[in-house]
């Protein structure tokens, strides 16, 4: 029943057993390096990377493919817009002008082309990275480090909660929509647009009502059980940092070290295999 | 045990209480002491301010709910004033009613562990902790496990575990079965019971349903009613007074059969347990009532409205959640389907208003196979009420929360109007008509959320735990009101339930559904004096029995029988007489 999108689940992999912290600075040089880096060869290393890390972390396809489908439509979405608006972004930046085909304003040219398969590249080493993080880190175990480096206990519990919740709320939300639509209310597509927002609110009305129960409930339960008694607390999910976290994190320094110094060395951040 | 020469571990002295928004205090004057080790039941009805009480003794009042106080309450010889929430709750454990709400943790081990976590105490001693706690309300199979993965009797022991787990005295139960099926109920009581003996500590309970929280022995009985302490007395001497019926708190039913039977029931006759009561001397009397009084009238229904044809499903491949369903369900019946948590009903009903399809089988209306039909083609022939009230109530005002299935279904607005207020009429609410529902009260929300399915002139209204959480009052305002339109607008009910009570007293059927096979199709009389079945289905053998058999009466299906012939008759009475 319960749908496992992008949650985490127990797999006995080395990835897994890394602390949630170190995932996050893994995360973190990834996202920085892929965005801030367009050097072709950069990137293709890092999609391949990435591949073999999804690969080795067993995340499996069930618990990504709906986003993973999601993400690929706006990646055509963006692709195209690019072209629609700025058909000339590719001679501007590599200096050349190779006509494929077309002509007048939408002529398809080998560096626009180049150009736009170095932004589906950028999202392609992204994703996998992203998918990688939610499902193998533990979010008791990240709110934990965080909170050992500094981080107020406060933000990492309240993710923590509201990845405890959204399950329940799922559940509430399924039965107060089909008892709505049993009244009569039309939430299929077979209703108009504006309708079928007006019946939407038919909903969120008890939906909200329903979660502020809750929402009651829990902080009577957390502070009956001395939650925010003291400026820090301990955690039953804490890990220490071992070998292989420090040495992830060294490697992912140096990673973004060296890519960003190959992306940048010859002035610019494009690799241009037009001159 | 109760030891007087100990120093209470509670005590309120002239202590009264009112909340910061309302006029009136809720406690006038309450004096109480609690023991160390005893075991204590706070009952009362809804509003009576048992949980008021039971909230000055963990320290929510007046440390989250403000208000006025006057006199004192002490908890383990200091001040309540004086100590804050944390300090207090190193002596008092609480665990709420909403099993589900109070779990914290994403995982088991999580939400043993999280007061500990909050005490900074180090990591090795809370993994020591929590293994052997959780061996304590076993459930130290499920440490790894997410709350959505157990069953509610689970999620309680955890929330039992998670209080436990520091060194507490006092246990605070606030009404521990309200959300469990009667026989986990049960289960839990036992657990209850174990605890306090075995780790000598003071345990609370507050309910309202005092027989199954009767189930094992009780040193008091602390009965609230209006703000005050109506009573303070042992079970036995408790069940020899008229002060449960005074508050409008459901006696056992083995003693209101007594009462029938004209007995006269005394503290050394010892009735707070059934089984231990000496009844010997009042055997003649109810043997004489049995063979004087008369059974439930068998009602012939000729036509049937809902037929549901070897219908299996399943969410996943490896366990079938129904399998090979059939029965049927009569024009103009009452009925119930009852099952313990889990068991397949809510899918049940899922079926039958479409909102799932049927692996195989059929479901037909009045012969039609309504597979075809939309949900909300189903919906005007079939209503379906939920549970929780708030759950289904979109609109600000009674009118158009009732008016909603008729405006969605393009319904002129004359025809609206009047069709609306005759259903607010039936249902009692057309004075409020154009009240906000917010300044409703549970029970008069129940109302306008059945109003609102009644309206659109549905075969078959199915109510899921229409009583649930209510107390006797209630429960019977409800109960009486679901009965009148089943009777004047001819409506036939199915009612979802493990309220055994609402079973006996309002349902002329039962289809019991155990692990997704249907188990029994009978009267509930038969089905509640069948350990076999009762067991299975998580139910739980009506206390009845017991009588039946104590008093020599093989028949406990017919006892059971004569006893809600005897109690409808009753009512009638009551309701001509008002």
């Amino acid at each position: 029943m319960a749908r496992k999108l992008l949650t985490y689940e127990k797999k006995n992999t080395w990835i897994d057993r890394l602390s949630g912290i170190t995932k996050l600075v893994f995360f973190i040089c990834w996202s920085v390096t892929s965005m801030m880096t367009y050097d072709t060869r950069v990137l293709v290393f890092m999609l391949v990377a990435s591949l073999f890390l999804f690969k080795i972390s067993k995340t499996e396809w069930r618990q990504v493919g709906s986003v993973f489908k999601f993400i690929i439509f706006f990646l055509i979405l963006n692709v195209s817009a690019i072209f629609l608006f700025s058909p000339n972004q590719g001679e501007v930046i590599y200096g050349t002008r190779t006509v494929l085909c077309g002509s007048g304003r939408y002529t398809v040219t080998a560096e626009q082309l180049f150009y736009e398969m170095n932004i589906v590249l950028k999202y392609l080493t992204i994703v996998p990275s992203i998918f990688i993080f939610m499902v193998t880190t533990n979010p008791s175990e990240l709110a934990a480090s965080l909170n050992r480096m500094g981080i107020h206990y406060n933000v990492g519990y309240s993710i923590a909660i509201a990845l405890r919740y959204i399950p329940d709320i799922q559940n509430d939300f399924t039965k107060i929509k089909n008892a709505q639509m049993a009244r009569g209310i039309e939430m299929s597509k077979k209703g108009r647009l504006f309708e079928r927002i007006k019946a939407t609110t038919a909903i969120i009305f008890p939906l909200v009502f329903s979660s502020m129960n809750r929402i009651d409930t829990i902080s009577t339960a957390m502070e009956l059980r001395n939650f925010g008694r003291y400026k820090k607390r301990t955690w039953y999910m804490s890990r220490k940092l071992e070998k292989n976290d420090y040495a992830v994190i060294i490697t992912m320094i140096l990673f973004m070290i060296i890519a960003l110094t190959i992306t940048y060395i010859d002035g610019s951040r494009f690799y241009n295999p037009f001159i | 045990m109760t030891d007087k020469s100990l120093t209470p571990i509670i005590e309120f002295t002239n202590f009264t209480f009112k909340y910061r928004a309302q006029v009136e205090p809720t406690l006038y004057d309450i004096n109480l002491k609690i023991y160390p080790g005893e075991k204590i039941l706070i009952i009362g009805p809804s509003g009576s301010g048992k949980s008021t009480l039971a909230n000055c003794i963990n320290g929510l009042v007046p440390h989250i709910y403000t208000g006025d106080i006057s006199g004192s309450v002490t908890i383990a010889g200091k001040n309540a004033k004086e100590l804050d929430i944390f300090n207090i709750s190193k002596t008092v454990g609480t665990v709420l009613q909403d099993t589900d709400g109070q779990f914290i943790g994403l995982t088991v081990a999580e939400d043993i562990a999280f007061a500990l976590e909050n005490n900074m105490i180090p990591q090795q001693e809370i993994l020591e902790k929590v293994a052997r706690t959780a061996e304590t309300v076993e459930v130290s199979s499920l440490l790894e496990c997410a709350p959505g993965e157990l069953s509610g009797g689970q999620k309680q022991r955890v929330s039992m575990a998670g209080v436990m787990i520091e060194d507490i005295e006092v246990m605070l139960f606030d009404e521990p079965l309200a959300n469990l099926d009667p026989a986990t109920g049960k289960r839990a009581i036992e657990l209850i019971d174990s605890i306090q003996k075995d780790e000598k500590k003071t345990v609370i309970i507050i309910e309202h349903r005092l027989e199954d929280a009767l189930y094992c022995d009780a040193d008091r009985i602390i009965v609230v009613n209006e703000g005050r302490i109506a009573a303070d007395l042992s079970p036995d001497d408790l069940l020899a007074t008229d002060i449960l019926n005074e508050t409008g708190i459901r006696e056992p039913l083995y003693v209101t059969a007594l009462k029938y039977a004209g007995c006269v029931i005394e503290s050394e006759d010892e009735a707070g347990q059934i089984s231990t009561m000496h009844i010997d001397k009042h055997a003649s009397k109810v043997r004489d009532w049995y063979y004087s009084t008369e059974a439930v009238p068998v009602i012939e229904h000729k036509n049937d409205v809902l037929s549901i044809e070897n219908v299996s499903f399943s969410y996943n491949e490896t366990r079938k959640t129904l399998a090979d369903i059939s029965f049927t369900v009569k024009e103009g019946e009452m009925m119930a389907i009852v099952g313990k948590n889990g068991a397949g009903k809510t899918t049940l009903s899922n079926l039958i208003c479409g909102f799932i399809n049927p692996d195989s089988g059929v479901i037909k209306l009045k012969g039609e196979d309504i597979a075809p039909l939309s949900i909300k083609e189903r919906g005007e022939r079939v209503g379906l009420v939920m549970q929780n009230p708030n759950q289904m109530i979109s609109k600000t005002m009674i009118f158009d929360e009732v008016a909603l299935g008729l405006v969605t279904r393009g319904v002129p607005e004359d025809e609206i109007k009047e069709r609306v207020n005759n259903v607010l009429k039936i249902c009692g609410l057309y004075p409020f008509r154009n009240w906000p529902v917010s300044a409703l009260s549970y029970g008069q929300k129940k109302r306008v959320t059945i109003a609102s399915i009644l309206v659109l002139e549905p075969e078959i209204i199915i109510l899921d735990e229409p009583t649930a959480g209510q107390d006797y009052r209630h429960y019977t305002e409800i109960m009486e009101f679901i009965k009148s339109i089943n009777e004047e607008a001819g409506t036939t009910i199915i009612m979802i339930t493990h309220d055994m009570h609402l079973m006996l007293e309002y349902t002329e059927r039962a289809v019991v559904i155990a692990d997704g096979v249907l188990l029994a199709d009978s009267t509930p009389a038969a089905i509640l004096t069948n350990s076999e079945i009762a067991d299975k289905a998580y139910l739980k053998r009506t206390s009845l029995y017991d009588l039946s058999k104590a008093c020599g009466i093989d028949d406990a299906d017919g006892f059971t029988e004569h006893f809600i012939m005897m109690e409808r008759k009753l009512r009638e009475e009551v309701n001509h007489g008002a």
